[in-house]
């Protein structure tokens, strides 16, 4: 009997909900900047996703090297955005999104 | 065994990268009180990358594997991006001091960013593009909330951080599905492989999309234009100045390369697209900075405006086009160089910056000198010829209407129209109006900088035809 794969669809679709969580989850999100984070992070985790299963697809590696460059990445992006945000507090005493609107028009 | 790659074609990068180490060195050993020479001495490393670059400019290499080219194309926008970035950093040193952000950090990380640049003007490979990009991004989010006691430039790079990360993202979402559908990333491998490929797939058109859309966030097209004015008016004010800089130019021409060279065989399907970036970003531009009263925000419609020009050049999608988008980018530098230099001169005697249009009334009196630079540059903005600014938007306009896009061309000149309005209002202040208090003697450099580029405005038209004769042959790069 074949060994029993997951075909490449259901990869890319999984991805691509993942992805559209991650969008919507920065711009319907009214409450903390730290979800907007989190969304961030889980747009990227649909990069991986997919270049992972494209790669597997493809029979190439330039995919999962790429998705290790792309961790790396978000490591380093985490970082900033939390120095960001705790500089932000500081300043504001809230984390709030809906409080970050000093500038506007 | 793997071959150690040439790495001589990137000499010019390593060599930022290692001066950027030693400068953090110095930074950390010395303190504080190193900032001056710290900015120098960045000044200094990045005009030896111009020398670097322009000794070794007449090249067309590939090396790392294919992630990494070097032809005249990325030699001309490296010499813009790094003069943008060491004439940014002359700009700013009076500011650091009397607003008491003295830390050596700031030159490092505008090193730091410049690099990024660098990489991303010089990328033949996604993968080497996206690195790039992260670089150039995570440095200007940190240097956006620099005053970091600052209610305005901390929000402001938290907006940054978020829009730009979310960017990245959609960037990043498209260059995989281009990677799946065309089964690689180099750009010559993409480009190859829609070549041969009978019916577009619909997997790459959806790439292609996300990936437009990611880098119009970062050229600050319309309509992923929302991030710019917030970020442009909290950010500290030579932060803005080279934000709309720098990395300006290197977005716009990663944008060109990106397009002409992996999507370059299937320009009809992007086309439409960048014509409608352009149209929206021109018009945006023109009637969204009527009304500003802080010149920082005005400053930043203005460039929203400015990079749908610019992208003109690109929907034209020939040498011509391309070359009038880099005479374009060449002339928007001195000019915005020049106009950010008199607004980092718009100092109280009493040391306090403003950054309203009004402060500046009646400034033909008080300080003429600056009036009169202000003047050419609001001039060379709007347009008006003989200046430099005509110049440019004349090569892009000549494109555009080389390549059919008649409607394009009169949306630009009718934007143009209006968008003079708020240029020649800012003129009108400061020629017309009741004066008021003078402002403090800018420093020295900051004299130079803004002289040399009112020069270079004004007398553009006696010297055209090395500055295009250049773009012409760095064009040619993108169209073999």
């Amino acid at each position: 009997m074949a060994p029993l794969t997951i075909p490449l669809g259901h990869f890319l679709s999984v991805a691509a909900i993942l992805f559209t969580l991650g969008v919507l989850g920065i711009f319907l999100n009214r409450k903390n900047v730290i979800v907007i984070l989190m969304s961030v992070e889980l747009m990227l985790l649909a990069v991986n996703l997919n270049l992972v299963a494209f790669s597997a697809h493809l029979g190439d590696m330039v995919g999962q090297v790429f998705a290790m460059f792309v961790l790396t990445v978000a490591a380093a992006e985490a970082a900033i955005g939390l120095a960001i945000l705790v500089v932000y507090f500081r300043n504001r005493g809230t984390v709030a999104v809906e409080d970050i609107s000093l500038m506007k028009g | 065994m793997i071959e150690f790659p040439d790495i001589s074609p990137a000499i010019t990068e390593l060599w930022l990268a290692i001066a950027a180490m030693a400068l953090l060195l110095i930074g950390v050993v010395r303190g504080d009180r190193a900032t001056r020479m710290v900015v120098w001495l960045s000044v200094g490393v990045l005009a030896v990358a111009i020398w670097l670059v322009w000794s070794d400019a007449d090249t067309s290499v590939v090396t790392f594997s294919g992630l990494f080219v070097a032809d005249r194309f990325a030699a001309f926008a490296k010499v813009l991006v790094l003069l943008g970035s060491a004439l940014a950093l002359v700009l700013s040193l009076e500011f650091l001091e009397r607003e008491r952000l003295e830390r050596p950090e700031f030159p490092v990380l505008v090193v730091l960013a410049t690099l990024g640049m660098m990489i991303m003007i010089a990328a033949n490979d996604l993968l080497s593009l996206y690195v790039g990009l992260e670089l150039q991004s995570l440095s200007l989010y940190v240097l956006a909330a620099f005053n970091r006691d600052s209610e305005k430039s901390t929000e402001s790079g938290l907006k940054y951080f978020v829009l730009g990360a979310l960017a990245s993202g959609i960037l990043l979402y498209g260059a995989t599905l281009v990677y799946g559908f065309t089964g690689s990333t180099s750009f010559t491998g993409i480009a190859g492989a829609l070549a041969a490929q009978e019916e577009r797939s619909i997997g790459v058109l959806f790439g292609l999309a996300f990936v437009t859309a990611g880098l119009a966030f970062k050229v600050a097209a319309v309509p992923f234009h929302m991030w710019t004015p917030d970020v442009y008016e909290g950010a500290p004010t030579p932060v803005t100045a080279f934000f709309s800089l720098a990395p300006k130019v290197a977005a716009l021409a990663l944008f060109m390369r990106v397009m002409l060279g992996p999507f370059g065989g299937i320009a009809d399907d992007w086309v439409g697209i960048i014509g409608l970036l352009a149209a929206t970003s021109m018009v945006l531009g023109a009637f969204a900075a009527i009304g500003q009263t802080n010149i920082k925000r005005l400053m930043a419609y203005s460039s929203i405006g400015h990079v749908g020009y610019a992208l003109m050049g690109l929907a034209a999608h020939s040498p011509g086009g391309v070359r009038g988008t880099l005479v374009y980018l060449t002339i928007y530098l001195a000019m915005n160089l020049g106009a950010w230099g008199v607004i980092l001169s718009m100092r109280r005697t009493d040391g306090k910056l403003v950054e309203n249009v009004e402060d500046l009334a009646g400034m033909a009196r008080t300080r003429p000198f600056l009036a009169a630079a202000m003047a050419i540059f609001m001039f060379s903005l709007a347009g008006v010829p003989p200046l430099a600014g005509f110049f440019g938007k004349f090569y892009v306009f000549f494109a555009a209407v080389d390549a059919g896009l008649y409607l394009l061309a009169v949306i630009g000149v009718l934007a143009t129209v209006v968008g003079s309005y708020y240029y020649l209002r800012i003129v009108k202040v400061m020629y017309f109006d009741e004066p008021a208090p003078a402002f403090l003697q800018p420093a020295g450099a900051t004299i130079a900088v803004i002289a040399v580029t009112a020069i270079f405005t004004l007398l553009f038209f006696l010297f055209p035809a090395p500055f295009v004769a250049e773009a012409h042959l760095a064009s040619l790069a993108l169209f073999p």
